[in-house]
């Protein structure tokens, strides 16, 4: 779908039509005080050459691979992209922010959604995906809105192991309507303490990401089960590195009610920490209080297979204040590049690459081990994992960026009872040689 | 969407403002929605009903109705404790549409007022509300 901006003439058309005289007069309606009385403050433009310049300058403030050595995720993940997802987003066809209402003109991107909600229940192992949200955070935060819905009681209980700004997400969109949030503790092995639970009941939902923000794969069938004593509660499972389920076993065959997270590792650019994709799925049974779009396939008059947007009545457009969410859209052109990731690299490619980011995390942890530097949770990893230096590690930290090597995360600003913890990632773009070079610094530095 | 004059409105029933139905058999009441509530919906995809033993004051939602143009809300006419919920919905929601004041039955409750069906509107009022 195109977008043409109105020109001068056609407003004047717009205004003449409807017998006003100037814009001002269309929004006299607006109370004077809701109006920008000065002119927007906004810089003089650009020469295509200066701007060149300018995002050159601002892209330089930023540790980009290959030329940076990138050993941080936390979040934000640094995978291969293949050139064809690059190639196939280029075409101007699939550019567009909305997500499309009308079935008569939009079937190819229609599809494309469809495909996406297809792949994003395969990996995730649930019945139904929507058309997709904003991030991670903001699917998380949708999801406990949704278990309020489902189960009309106030609290969740949320693991202090899922992400930091999710959590801030999750905070934002619950205590401003007065619901409670139950921050679950963590083990002595990286895995989140369900005994935080004991004595509390009328829980809508308990929410548990794994791979976990340590790196440590939650136990979730058994955790699942646990939740599931109270048979009101929804078990959900979040993430923030999809990829872990090419060899995980799916959320779903966990005993998620609803799985959501991140899906930027799925062919997304990291770009400046955004745009996401947050992938959204669930049970059959609660598809009606799902939030965001969904589209279904059909049938037309003439009995061809064609694609519509389903549910709609649920949404804000439509149902206004009672609307299963606030959003009326979906990260369209995010989620397209994640399903033809998923398409290109396959069913089994998906697994042989997270079989590589785990194998490698391996290696880095093991070298990082053997150097002198401490493991301090013992649960199993995928790609990410945390390392506990000896103080003093900080000047490394930033002696290595000199040397445009990224050693990973300090923890402390979220986590202020681990000092000298630092999160570190591998993903299939680190190669041996910059892992050897990472664990013989931070040995000479030990021995020093 | 049909006249007003083409529409059913069943006599032993009371009305409520919302286009709810109530009608009194023995001790309870049983709850659907008129037929002009559902002409106006057009094709019902959908009812979501309450809990057997949930209880609700008058007025207070007690489930939604879903059809191809909107979702709705079910208002409770009256005080009471939700007894039977008409599990055919779940299959047939087209009942809704087809026999509004029969098969197409919600709740059944039991009502904390036996008497106070009568502050309901009876058919006159209702059409007289529906006419403006």
């Amino acid at each position: 779908m195109r977008y043409f901006p109105h020109t001068d003439e056609d407003i004047r058309e717009m205004l003449q039509e409807i017998g006003l005289e100037s814009l001002d007069a269309l929004f006299a309606d607006i109370p004077k005080d809701c109006r920008r009385a000065r002119e927007l403050e906004l810089p003089s433009p650009l020469t295509e050459w200066e701007l060149n310049a300018h995002m050159d300058t601002l892209a330089a403030h930023m540790a980009v691979s290959p030329e940076y050595k990138i050993f941080l995720g936390a979040g934000s993940y640094n995978h291969f992209i293949p050139e064809v997802v690059r190639q196939l987003l280029l075409r101007g066809e699939f550019f567009t922010a909305y997500t499309p209402y009308q079935p008569e003109i939009s079937q190819g991107t229609l599809q494309a959604i469809y495909e996406y909600q297809t792949l994003t229940t395969r990996l995730l192992g649930m019945d139904v995906a929507n058309a997709s949200m904003y991030d991670g955070a903001s699917a998380l935060a949708e999801a406990l809105l949704m278990a309020i819905r489902l189960t009309k009681r106030k609290k969740v209980a949320v693991s202090r192991l899922v992400h930091p700004f999710y959590r801030q997400v999750v905070q934002t969109y619950l205590t401003a309507s007065g619901y409670e949030i139950v921050e679950l503790p963590f083990l002595e092995n990286g895995a989140t303490d369900l005994s935080g639970l004991d004595g509390v009941t009328e829980c809508a939902a308990v929410a548990i990401q794994s791979p976990n923000f340590f790196g440590c794969i939650e136990d979730l069938e058994s955790q699942g089960k646990a939740v599931h004593t109270d048979m009101k509660t929804l078990f959900v499972v979040a993430f923030s590195e999809p990829l872990a389920y090419g060899l995980l076993k799916s959320p779903g065959a966990r005993g998620a009610d609803i799985a959501c997270g991140e899906g930027q590792s799925l062919g997304i650019p990291q770009s400046f920490g955004g745009p996401g994709l947050g992938m959204f799925a669930t049970k059959q049974e609660f598809v009606r209080n799902m939030p965001g779009r969904l589209v279904g396939q059909t049938t037309d008059k003439n009995g061809r297979r064609g694609f519509v947007l389903t549910l709609a009545t649920r949404e804000q457009h439509i149902r206004r204040e009672r609307a299963t969410s606030n959003i009326c859209s979906n990260h369209g052109l995010c989620a397209l590049a994640s399903t033809m990731y998923m398409a290109c690299v396959g069913g089994t490619g998906i697994r042989e690459l997270a079989r590589l980011n785990h194998d490698k995390a391996e290696y880095l942890k093991k070298g990082l081990r053997d150097v002198g530097a401490t493991i301090p949770f013992e649960a199993p990893i995928f790609n990410e994992f945390l390392v506990r230096f000896p103080a003093g590690f900080k000047e490394v930290h930033s002696r290595l960026l000199k040397k445009k090597i990224v050693a990973g995360l300090d923890i402390c600003t979220f986590y202020p009872e681990l000092p000298d913890h630092y999160l570190l990632c591998a993903t299939e773009t680190n190669t041996r040689e910059d892992m050897d070079a990472l664990i013989e610094e931070v040995g000479s530095w030990k021995n020093h | 969407m049909k006249e007003i004059s083409e529409l059913d409105f069943a006599e032993d029933v009371r009305y409520t403002e919302d286009h709810e139905w109530a009608r009194q058999e023995g001790n309870l009441v049983k709850v659907g929605i008129s037929d002009y509530a559902q002409d106006q919906l057009g094709d019902i995809v959908f009812v979501e009903l309450p809990e057997v033993g949930a209880s609700f004051g008058k007025g207070d939602e007690f489930g939604t109705v879903e059809s191809v143009k909107a979702v709705s809300e079910l208002y409770m006419p009256v005080r009471g404790e939700i007894t039977a919920v008409n599990e055919n919905l779940e299959g047939q929601p087209e009942l809704v549409n087809k026999e509004p004041y029969a098969g197409g039955w919600m709740i059944e409750l039991r009502p904390e007022d036996p008497g106070v069906l009568d502050s309901l509107l009876d058919r006159n009022a209702y059409l007289a509300m529906l006419k403006g």
